[in-house]
């Protein structure tokens, strides 16, 4: 975990330079088991959008604009049903709520970021992006170098795999044959489970998984992620005492 | 402008509020309730959780099985030997399945 450079340094800039280096590497490689997973949906999203009649000139300016995939094909598949647009835009919404909480969490997590870095960076807040970043944020802490050198390799992926898609459609395979569908949800859940120490973490995981599911069965998705996440927060909010408030995790 | 193009414009600006919404909120107040750090660290366990829980339960036994066997790794190994160790079990029951 803690990397140190080779040689002692004499003043504080190599080892600045050495951390920016490793917070670049470390950025890169954890979004590579992604990448796995985003490869195959990117370029089903890109074959399905020229499907749909988007040019390839809208499909990129969606993809580069919006970035996130879920809401995407919603945007899509209502656009095709002549919907109102406030209607389309409302279901966006409900898809990216979630994106509400991930960004009041991670927000504290960047005291070293610059005003502007900020602005971009919640550009970027992805599920997987948001995830690498609370991971890293309990570690060695979350660094610019870090968050960015991780958005653009899945940023560039996301963006390259969908113009193949949009070219190559018709070869793409299934991407369920080779299990890349559902690395996703086990890299989420790899992710949840490290944070097992957190207060509070199996009455939280408890809560928000049977709430989840009690509502993805009743009201339909993509109500489960919110109100499934709102329930675990309430359960942590509820066991909280305040010393523990003090606590930087 | 196409139909499409502001289609697209409005969904990109309200995807990224969300992304943005949170933390300017937030940081409106200075000092915050104990109870609201804690609800805030619960963030990826409970959203997280949320998201891929309906994954367990409505995919098939090889899924089902797949993610608790990631989440038991987990707790004791890195994430990539969960991830991997999940998809060699998912990908195992999936061909004994099939």
């Amino acid at each position: 975990m803690c990397i140190h450079d080779e040689a002692p340094s004499t003043s504080q800039e190599p080892t600045t330079t050495s951390t920016f280096l490793v917070d670049v590497k470390d950025g890169a490689r954890d979004a590579l088991p992604i990448l796995f997973a985003l490869v195959p949906f990117s370029a089903v999203f890109g074959a399905v959008a020229m499907e749909r009649g988007l040019s390839l000139g809208e499909l990129l300016f969606a993809s580069m604009s919006i970035f996130a995939v879920a809401s995407q094909y919603v945007m899509l598949d209502l656009f095709g049903q002549k919907v109102p647009v406030w209607s389309i835009v409302l279901a966006v919404l409900a898809v990216n709520f979630r994106h509400v909480l991930y960004s009041a969490a991670i927000g504290r997590h960047m005291r070293g970021f610059s005003g502007p870095q900020k602005v971009l960076a919640f550009f970027f807040l992805s599920d997987p992006q948001y995830a690498a970043s609370e991971n890293r944020a309990a570690g060695p802490g979350l660094r610019p170098a870090y968050y960015f050198a991780y958005a653009a390799t899945v940023y560039l992926t996301w963006i390259s795999a969908n113009v193949i898609g949009a070219l190559f459609g018709s070869l793409i395979e299934n991407p369920a044959a080779f299990g890349f569908d559902f690395i996703l949800p086990l890299y989420f859940m790899g992710l949840v489970v490290g944070f097992h120490t957190r207060p509070g973490f199996l009455p939280v995981l408890v809560t928000s998984a049977s709430l989840s599911l009690a509502v993805y069965f009743t009201l339909g998705s993509p109500w489960h992620i919110t109100l499934g996440g709102l329930g675990g927060l309430a359960i942590a909010a509820a066991l909280s005492t305040p010393r523990k408030a003090t606590i930087d995790v | 402008m196409s139909d499409i193009v502001f289609l697209i414009a409005l969904c990109a600006l309200v995807t990224y509020l969300t992304r943005i919404g949170g933390h300017l909120v937030l940081s409106r107040f200075g000092a915050i309730n104990h109870r609201v750090e804690a609800a805030l660290n619960a963030v990826p366990v409970a959203v997280l959780t949320a998201l891929v829980a309906p994954s367990v339960a409505t995919q098939g036994l090889a899924e089902a099985v797949a993610i608790p066997v990631t989440a038991l790794i987990g707790l004791r190994k890195s994430l990539v030997v969960s991830v991997s160790g999940g998809m060699i079990c998912l990908l195992a029951l999936r061909a004994i399945g099939s």
